[in-house]
This record gives C-alpha cells, structure tokens and sequence, in this order.
C-alpha cells in the first residue's frame, strides 16, 4: 500500500471515531475494530501461474453497548469518508434499534482504560510486476507449486473511552512446496518484511539437496510406536491445538478443555516444557478486542506445570479470575516454546533409530479430555537408522496423548529455535507465528 | 445494480480478450447463547467486486470493495496488469467461448418465511429455551445454541454479454450440551458441529420435532458419562447421515476434485490418490455406491443455477454402481485436464477468485430400512454425529471420530458407546459398503466451513445420504 493511501486510511479511521464520539449518547458505549489489507496473491503450480490478482479489502466491527447489552454490525470500509460514515451510520441506528430487544448479558465488558499505540512497520516488498518473474525464474526446471501473499495489513481498534491503537505492517509469505516424480514434496516458508532475492535462492539451492534425500525408494513402515524427531515446523502445528480447547480459562472453565487435567494436576508434563506469550518480537499487535494490551510475556507452561491460563475480560468477569489481555477466543497471538539442549548437529545421532518428521498434517482432537491428537506426517518425513536418514517414508497416520508425548516420552528439545509464519488467509491475511524448537520423543504411537 | 454493471462494462477501456465483473452482496445475521446468557448478537454486510481480465488466455483478477466506477476502473486496470505479467508463466490458456461462455439466467433459493420475519430478540428468546431444556440435569455444565441466517446476492456480468443473478437465502441452527463427571467429559450436539445448514427462510428455524430433540441431545450427553467405551475391534460400521455427510465429503468430494488431481493445491490442502487416468475406469467403491453433484435439491445448502464463471448447474453421477465418471472439476480444471466435469468454480466473497468446489454431493438412497440395515448384524457398531476428523493430502488415509454410538447384538441396537472412532483407507473402506439405506433413512445437511484455496476460502457445501453399513471396519474408543 502507498504511504498516502496508508495515510488516508488513517485519517479516515480517526474521522469515523471522531464522528461516532459525537453522535454518541451519554448512556451508551461502543468499540470499532479496523481490519484492511491490500495483498498481491499469487498462486503457483509446477513452476507456472495459475492464478494471480490483487484485492483491496477492509472492515470495521462497530459494536454497540447500552443498559447492560451489546450488539455488533461488520460493514465495509473503504477509506472513502462519504461512503464509509453513510453504512456506520446506518449501522450505528440500526443497533439503536435492536439493542433494547436482546437480553442481558452479566458478563458484558465495558471499554476501559487509557491504552494507545501506533506502530508502523515498513517493508521492502516486491513491487507488483516483479513478483511472478522473482519467484519462479529461480525455480523453473521444478515442480514448484506454491503461494505468495504480500502487502500491508492494517489492525486498528477505537472505542468510547478515548482508547486507541494503530498496527500497520508491510509483509510477505512465500510458502511453497516441491515435488519429485514420485509425488514426495520438500515444504519451505520465505517470510518477512523485506524481500531478499540472494536469501531466496539461497532457500531454493537448499530445498533441492533435500530433495536428493527423498529420491531414495520408499520405506513402507508398519503401524506401531517409534522414537521420532519432530522438525520446528511440525512442533508448531502440534502447538496450535492448543489454541483449540487448551489454554483457553473459559475451555477449562466449561469442560472443553485438554489441559483439564494439567490444571487438576491429575497429570504433568515434562518439566523440559516451557510456553510462553512473547510479544517481543512486534509481528502482531498487542491489543485485543477491548484495546487492552497484553504484557510483552506471559508464562503459561512451566517446566510442565500449568502456571497461566489466556483470560479475557469477559472470562474474568464471569469466572472471577484476573484478565491478562487475551482475545476473544482466548487463542496463542506469539507463542513460543523454550529451547532445550539438543543440538543441531546431534539430532540425528540423537534420534538413532526412528522417524525423522519435517511437518505433520489436518490435526485434530481425537479425544479432547485425555489430549489425545491424530494426524497425519506429511512432506519430508524420513526413516533413520543408526543417526543416518535412510530413506523416505510413507505418510503415517498418529494419535498419541501430548500428555506423553510433551510428558513422560518427551526427550529434549532442540537449543535452537525456528520462527514458523502465520500463513492463513481466511478472512484476510492472518499476521505474527510461533517460536519452536525441534523436538526427540520417544514411543510416539502411529496408527495407519 | 444492474445498470451500474452495464455502465462499468462499456467504461472499461482495455485491450483485453474478455472481462468479467462479479458483484456480491452478503448480509449474514449471527446469534449465540451459552447457558442461557447471550453471547454474541449482530449482523455482518460485505459488498464488493470481484473483476477478472482475460488476455491471450491468460486471466488476472482484482478485486475491491468500493463498487464506484472510478473504483472498478482501477481494479479493471489492475487484474489486466496481473494478467499482462503472469502471461508468460501462464498456467494454460484459456477460450473465452469456452471457459467463460455467455450465459443469461437467475437462481433464487425457495422459503416460506423472509429471514426478516423475527426479530433479534425472538431469536434469542428461543435460543435462551433451548439452552434451558437442554440442561436436563446438573451433570450439564455447558449449554450452548445458536442460530446464523445469511442473504447473499451475486451478479455476473461480462464483455460477452453475461448476466446472471442469484440470490441465495440461508439459515443454520446449532446446539450442544456438555456434560461432565470429574475427568469424564462428554459433548452430544444437534446432528454434530454446525452441520444443520440449509437455504431457505425462517421456517427452518423450529422444525417439528425440536423441542423433543433438544430434550434428547441433553439426555444422551449425560447418558455418554456411564456407557462403555467404544471396543477395539474390527466389526460392522453402520454410520448415520449426520456421520455419513463427513464420509463423503473427506473420502469422496476432496479427492475428486480436479484441481488437487492437476496439483493446484498440493502446496495447502495437498492432491488426490485419484489420477487424471481413472475417470471411467477406477472402481471406486462397491456396486451399491452412486454419488451425484446435485445442484437441483431444493432446501440443499449448495444448490445454485450457476457456478461463479457462469457455467449452468446440472445434476451429474461422478460415481455409478461403484465406477468413477466423472470429476468435480470446472470449465477451466475440465479444459486442463481433459476428463468431464461440473459447474463447480465458486468463490466464498468477491474478494477470493472462483476454484473447484463439491457443491451437494450425496450419496443416493438404495434399498434396504434402517431395520433391515442392523437386523443382519451379529456384531457391530452404529455411530452418529462427527466429533473428530482428519484424512492425509491425498485423501487416502482417514480417522473419524462420533459423539455418540450404540453397540449391534444380534440383529439389535443395545447398549450406548461413548468415544466411538473409526480409521480405514478410503478404497478399502467404500468397497466394504455393505447396504445403503432407502430413501427413508436419507437426510441432508451442510457446513458453510468447507475449507480450501490459496488465498484461503470457507465455503458451503451440502451432502445428503442414506444410513450405511460396512463391513470388517477397524474402530475404537478413547483414553489415553
């Protein structure tokens, strides 16, 4: 996005606020949350285009408070001030008209405070017409398919009491995947703010030597319990459930929680486990729903003792708990797991004999009370034998409890870290990841 | 809108082949109570354009939600400057008279009520009920309910002379209860996750039988507490609809899409175990099974007139007596791959470009009663309402978890299994279909969360089946 358009949004934002602050009544509230994006999209398959396009998109939720109940209204914002106030305001009386026909909600969280924040995170970014011949000059004689999303996002928040935030970033994601004849895939992730073509290349050249790996014939494995390495980029997806009905206080609260028992202390995990909240690393706003800003740490496991849980306001006011800043969903925003003592060069030898896992695959509860996940392995996923990979495997299907594999059967960690990106795009591109090592477990059950 | 359209059309000045301009307009209402107390209230409007720009067979998009001319005019230039750029890495080119045809018409979804006929606070106060009969007991300790309606209205115009225009009405309901007894949790649902999803009008919202079903699910959710496990064990599988929507979505409708088997999708959903080679040859499943793309089923979550490029509904068999015909490919996937296809390409917004979709797919009735279906079984398990998914990227090996199951003895349904799960390939498992119920055992439902695409895209898909039953069937319970 250009700084003046950038510029415009802003201003237009603020316009809106300022208007709405007058149009107000005395005895009501409200909260507006911006989403905007303007993304290049472009989608490979076997080192050609196959769809490529750019989208402007943008969104407030203006939610509505009065006499204990609340309603919201999602329109469109364009940046145009004329067009914008025109549907805020129409939203705003049709709010008026519908709150006094809702219920009470007890639990009903009041902006509040005095928090305000501007950050703005310029990138360097690939200009629109060099995308498509940056990424795929360098990769032409493979079967690369993939996905690039790059452009700003905009996250702001406004509400009654006078809060205000304004997050604008300039990103990119280039996650891509590529194939041997024999259907096997090494998968890479190119991220960041400024785009690096040497530090591209330098990806692909890397990839390809993988790809020597998995042009070994297949090891057909039966099902059964094997000591595994489990590569950062796997380690994170298993980490993600536990924005799924785990960290969550309401989830513990009402039953639906995997943790539950962690938190009865009925079990524990390895004291090698360390979570934590960091937002240090600025690549998603610290504000939540209500402009609240979390702290830039947050213990939630330590040495396998469940220390914090996520609560919102609104969790807090219910469960008489103390809010630490969470979202709406009580969802991980900048998780990451503490390093452990492993080695780089040593995983391998470290892993001896067993299963050398890159990523895993469509995770699920498999029975959510006893954390039990299945799942699938999925790209690069190697069998060793005496610390030397041997050959590719098939795709394994697991289901194994985190209560063993982050418990009793968790080895170590590995001493280094990998940043993992966010790279969904439901809604709008999704910003920030994880910080994971890599982890040796032994006895991890595969099941197909 | 029309009018703005037309205008758009003729002041869009580029050297292009073709060029399209998808308007959608969508306005969805959202309503959630947990134990009574309401939890979410509020409308969501999008409104946007989606323009795309064909040029030598090459087509760009973008797409903008100010739907001023000056706006599209931009855009216009924008998806044709996409389109200039990616033409000589171009994927495969395309026909207008081919992959974008002409095409007139209107598709309206049927109702009996507008959407509008109760308001915010009648919506809640049923929801409030519902909440309330199903606490059933104090082992209950989360009730939850929810009603979403959604309006959404399209138009298509084109350089060739396109007009389409559809409007689609759509409400879902969904409730659940938990129950729970020291570590034994237990959650029972209407049907599963948010499956009740259908387009139409008001009426949906109180179906006859509600008030007994409400006080049904509470019931069962506290009866799941003292059942037994769900035995380890290979043993006959009957599975109902709300179980058998998920089946043939994971197994049937993701593998067969063209746009996996062409590879567009390994790098995010993953491919296909399916080969462009296997339409017309590959015996998919035993001769019982017969699965259509069906547009045409009034009430159904996916049904439509048109595709997002314009291509004309129909309602086709991909699978007869057990054979592969047909994919669920486009005019574009049906081009590349040169095997036949559906009017499939859809988008979930204005803001996400047209891909492969499985629409309604259903399995179609055969013959036998639910009677019949478990009368024949020494042994086996019968299991509803999905909990649990998950299938590998080529949609081959697959865990399904329910939320409720009764053991089979001797012809009979006896006692109640909690933690019911299934795992099997997908060959091994569609060949083991055994009796596929009459049309009296059959039901639809659907899921507005059906996810795909890069950029990602959530769509709505409907799938209606019969009870079904297979044989030698790997299942198991829970625990750790």
């Amino acid at each position: 996005m250009k700084h003046e358009e950038l510029s415009t949004l802003e201003v237009s934002f603020n316009q809106l606020i300022n208007t709405l602050l007058l149009k107000k009544a005395a005895t009501e509230e409200f909260t507006v949350k911006l989403n905007s994006e303007r993304s290049q999209f472009t989608r490979f398959n076997h080192a050609k285009v196959r769809q490529t396009g750019i989208v402007a998109d943008g969104w407030i939720d203006l939610t509505l408070m009065q006499d204990q109940r609340s309603s919201f209204r999602q329109i469109p914002f364009t940046g145009n001030w004329e067009i914008d106030w025109q549907v805020t305001y129409k939203a705003l009386q049709e709010l008026r008209e519908e709150l006094p026909l809702l219920p009470l909600d007890p639990y009903l969280v009041l902006p509040s405070g005095t928090n305000t924040s501007r950050e703005i995170h310029t990138g360097n970014l690939l200009v629109e017409e060099a995308v498509v011949p940056e990424v795929l000059e360098s990769v032409a004689e493979l079967d690369f398919t993939g996905f690039y999303a790059g452009g700003t996002v905009v996250n702001a928040y406004a509400d009654s009491c006078g809060q205000k935030h304004w997050f604008a970033t300039d990103s990119f994601t280039l996650d891509y995947s590529i194939f041997n004849s024999k259907g096997q895939a090494v998968k890479g992730i190119f991220a960041g703010s400024d785009w690096h073509q040497q530090a591209y290349i330098h990806k692909i050249q890397e990839a390809k030597k993988q790809l020597e790996l998995l042009a070994r014939p297949i090891k057909q494995l039966p099902r059964g319990k094997y000591r595994t390495y489990f590569a950062p980029a796997a380690v994170a997806d298993l980490l993600m459930m536990l924005s799924w009905g785990g960290t969550s206080e309401a989830d513990l609260q009402q039953g639906n929680s995997a943790l539950a028992a962690l938190s009865r202390g009925e079990k524990q995990l390895s004291s090698k486990f360390n979570l934590r909240e960091n937002f240090q690393r600025g690549t998603v706003p610290r504000f939540n729903e209500w402009g609240e800003m979390a702290a830039l740490e947050l213990q939630i496991i330590t040495q396998g003792i469940l220390v914090n849980t996520l609560i919102n306001s609104r969790t807090a006011k219910e469960y008489q708990k103390t809010a630490n800043g969470a979202n709406s969903y009580e969802s991980l925003r900048a998780p990451e797991i503490s390093p452990g003592n492993l080695e780089f060069d040593r995983t391998l030898p470290s892993l001896d004999t067993g299963l050398y896992v890159s990523n895993l695959h469509y995770l699920n509860w498999s029975d959510r009370p006893t954390g039990r996940i299945t799942g699938m392995t999925r790209y690069a996923c190697f069998w060793v034998e005496n610390g030397e990979i041997i050959a590719p495997i098939d795709n394994l299907r697991f289901d194994d409890s985190l209560y063993r594999f982050w418990g009793e059967n968790l080895l170590d960690f590995t001493n280094f870290q990998e940043f993992i990106p966010e790279v969904g795009t439901y809604e709008g591109r999704q910003l920030g990841g994880s910080m994971v090592p890599g982890m040796l477990v032994e006895d991890f059950t595969y099941t197909l | 809108m029309w009018s703005e359209l037309t205008k758009a059309i003729a002041n869009i000045n580029l050297p292009a082949d073709w060029l399209g301009i998808r308007v959608v307009k969508d306005t969805s209402a959202h309503h959630a109570v947990r134990d009574g107390l309401p939890q979410r209230n509020g409308k969501s409007v999008t409104t946007g354009a989606m323009l795309e720009v064909m040029v030598d067979g090459c087509i760009g998009y973008a797409a903008t939600n100010s739907l001023q001319l000056m706006s599209l005019q931009n855009t216009a230039k924008k998806a044709y400057q996409q389109a200039l750029t990616a033409k000589q890495w171009w994927v495969h080119p395309f026909q207008v008279t081919s992959e974008r045809p002409k095409v007139v018409g209107e598709y309206v979804s049927p109702f009996v009520e507008p959407l509008n006929s109760l308001s915010a606070g009648e919506i809640n106060d049923l929801l409030v009920r519902i909440c309330q009969s199903l606490k059933v007991s104090e082992q209950i300790v989360k009730t939850t309910a929810g009603a979403n309606t959604g309006e959404r209205e399209t138009w298509f115009v084109s350089s060739n002379g396109s007009e389409v225009y559809q409007k689609f009405l759509f409400l879902s309901t969904h409730y659940g209860a938990i129950a729970q007894d020291g570590a034994i949790v237990q959650q029972r649902t209407n049907n599963g996750w948010e499956a009740n999803y259908f387009q139409g009008g008001m009426e949906l919202l109180q179906p006859e039988n509600l008030w007994q079903r409400v006080q049904r699910i509470g019931e069962e959710a506290v009866e799941l507490l003292t059942a037994e496990e769900c035995p380890t064990t290979r043993t006959n599988l009957v599975l109902a609809p709300d179980q058998m929507m998920l089946q043939i979505h994971e197994s049937v409708g993701h593998p067969l899409e063209l746009d996996r088997i062409l590879g567009d999708e390994r790098n995010y959903a993953g491919g296909s175990f399916v080969n462009k080679s296997d339409f017309g040859v590959l015996v998919y499943g035993s001769p019982l099974m017969n699965i259509t793309f069906d547009p045409t089923v009034s009430g159904e979550s996916a049904s439509y007139g048109y595709d997002d490029t314009g291509a004309v509904a129909t309602r086709e068999y991909l699978i007869k007596e057990g054979v592969l015909l047909r994919g669920l490919g486009s005019l574009e996937s049906q081009k590349r791959a040169g095997v036949p296809g559906v009017a499939c390409a859809r988008a979930c917004s204005w803001n996400r470009p047209a891909i492969d979709r499985m629409a309604n797919l259903n399995l179609e009735p055969g013959e036998a009663s639910f009677e019949e279906i478990i009368a024949d079984i020494e042994h086996g398990v019968y299991m509803e309402s999905n909990r649990s998914w998950s299938i590998d990227d080529r949609r081959y090996k697959f865990q399904f978890g329910c939320e409720y199951a009764k053991l089979i003895e001797n012809g009979k349904l006896t006692k109640t299994l909690r933690n019911p799960n299934y795992r099997a390939t997908t060959p091994e498992f569609w060949h083991s279909l055994t009796k596929v119920g009459n049309s009296s055992t059959w039901e639809m439902y659907g899921t507005p969360y059906c996810g795909k695409g890069e950029p990602n895209q959530a769509i709505w898909v409907g799938h209606g089946s019969p009870v079904c039953q297979f044989a030698n069937v790997e299942v198991f319970g829970g625990g750790a």
